[in-house]
């Protein structure tokens, strides 16, 4: 874009009316630059924008290089969003009782237009697992996660963690033989919890008296579940952890993340 | 995240009279309270004839297995765990027996089970009186 030149507008009736608008106060009010035709307005609409202002208005050239990033870390944003848009889409039609859960969902096939939601939203999360585990392998072949960025690794871990709990929370949702199975044999090894798992390294020690404080009825896996087997608080609990606890805390995160991308010098280079 | 009441079957109960159970295993109770009431003319451990209690959670990783009785066996559809009508493990991934549940006779002559105090096999547990009801 070296070529660029600022072209005078001839004063026809267009050109007329295109500098009057631009000099209302409502323009000069939403737009605080004017046409991004050099290099100091190109800065000035990044900066000014919240949305353009998450990207550096300099970054280096193997950044944008697809064979360098994959371009996976920005692929987990995509789909982020697209779940939740979906997502958001399918809580209008899913209710999360034992009487409707499942009914709803077999519905959503045939009930609502674009019933093609539901399979967004499925093979969306899906996705979202792939490209989150390839974006930590491409940091970690290239060595992107030694200092200064060693803290972001670790928020990206946990983000890892989030977005395989947000996975296995939805996956109960559909409340089915598959799904109900699934969540008992993946909450069970809550109860090998050190010291807060009734089967627990550690949890026998915490006696008072005779009375065990740890035991199914008040430990980890209890707090998971909301009872002793997986039911109808179990249901409600991971409904209300997947549509709000978890994508909550992951959206923080990632807030975090690509601040501290930006703070610990842009994406890293080839060495 | 800890209610103080909970929705949820009792985990002691009565089964009804001793005579109203044929020998073999009882799938009555397994939806509501998830346990099968076996009847046996010889226990394998307690070598008596009389009632014992399986609690119908998989010791692989807690799914609930289908009694087979044609093949006189409980299955489990998770992984393919397979118990005996005593419930000692004999195929797949099951590490060890189903457990039992307390069962004695109550007052008036009723059959009492209470999932709170269990039997494990492989700790010898199934040799205690309460956990097998001689008739």
């Amino acid at each position: 874009m070296a070529d660029t030149k600022i072209v005078t507008p001839k004063e026809g009736a267009l050109e007329r009316s295109w500098n009057w608008l631009t000099e209302t106060q409502v323009w000069k009010s939403v737009f605080r630059h004017n046409a991004p035709i050099t290099d100091r307005n190109r800065v000035l609409v990044v900066l000014s924008n919240v949305f353009l202002h998450l990207h550096p208005v300099r970054l280096r050239k193997s950044g944008v290089r697809l064979r360098y990033t994959w371009c996976m870390g920005g692929l987990s944003f995509f789909l982020f969003l697209s779940l939740t848009f979906t997502g958001v889409l399918l809580m209008f039609y899913y209710r999360p009782t034992l009487e409707y859960a499942y009914t709803d969902i077999v519905g959503l096939r045939e009930h609502v237009p674009l019933g093609i939601m539901r399979e967004m939203h499925r093979w969306g999360a899906h996705a979202m697992v792939v490209t989150v585990w390839l974006h930590m392998f491409r940091v970690f072949m290239t060595g992107s996660y030694k200092p200064p960025r060693e803290f972001n690794w670790n928020i990206g871990v946990i983000m890892l963690v989030l977005t395989l709990l947000l996975s296995f929370t939805g996956y109960l949702l559909p409340w089915d033989q598959l799904a109900i199975w699934a969540i008992t044999v993946g909450s069970n090894m809550a109860r090998a919890t050190p010291f807060m798992g009734s089967e627990g390294p550690g949890s026998a020690l915490l006696m008072l008296g005779d009375v065990r404080l740890i035991h199914a009825a008040d430990d980890a896996r209890f707090a998971l579940l909301g009872g002793t087997f997986v039911g109808e608080g179990a249901l409600l609990r991971f409904y209300v952890l997947h549509c709000v606890g978890l994508p909550l805390a992951i959206a923080v995160l990632m807030a975090v993340h690509f601040w501290r991308v930006r703070k610990d010098g842009g994406i890293s280079g080839p060495v | 995240m800890f209610p103080n009441v909970l929705n949820e079957p009792p985990q002691q109960f009565k089964i009804g009279f001793p005579d109203e159970y044929a020998p073999g295993v009882d799938e009555r109770w397994k939806d509501r309270f998830g346990i099968w009431v076996v009847r046996t003319p010889s226990d394998i451990v307690q070598e008596a004839g009389g009632f014992y209690a399986l609690i119908s959670v998989c010791t692989h990783l807690g799914c609930t297995p289908n009694w087979l009785s044609a093949e006189l066996k409980f299955k489990c559809p998770c992984h393919g765990s397979g118990f005996r009508p005593t419930g000692v493990n004999f195929e797949g991934p099951a590490p060890r027996p189903l457990e039992r549940a307390r069962i004695v006779l109550a007052d008036d002559g009723q059959i009492l089970v209470d999932k709170a105090r269990k039997f494990q096999f492989e700790l010898g547990q199934w040799a205690d009186p309460e956990s097998f009801l001689r008739v």
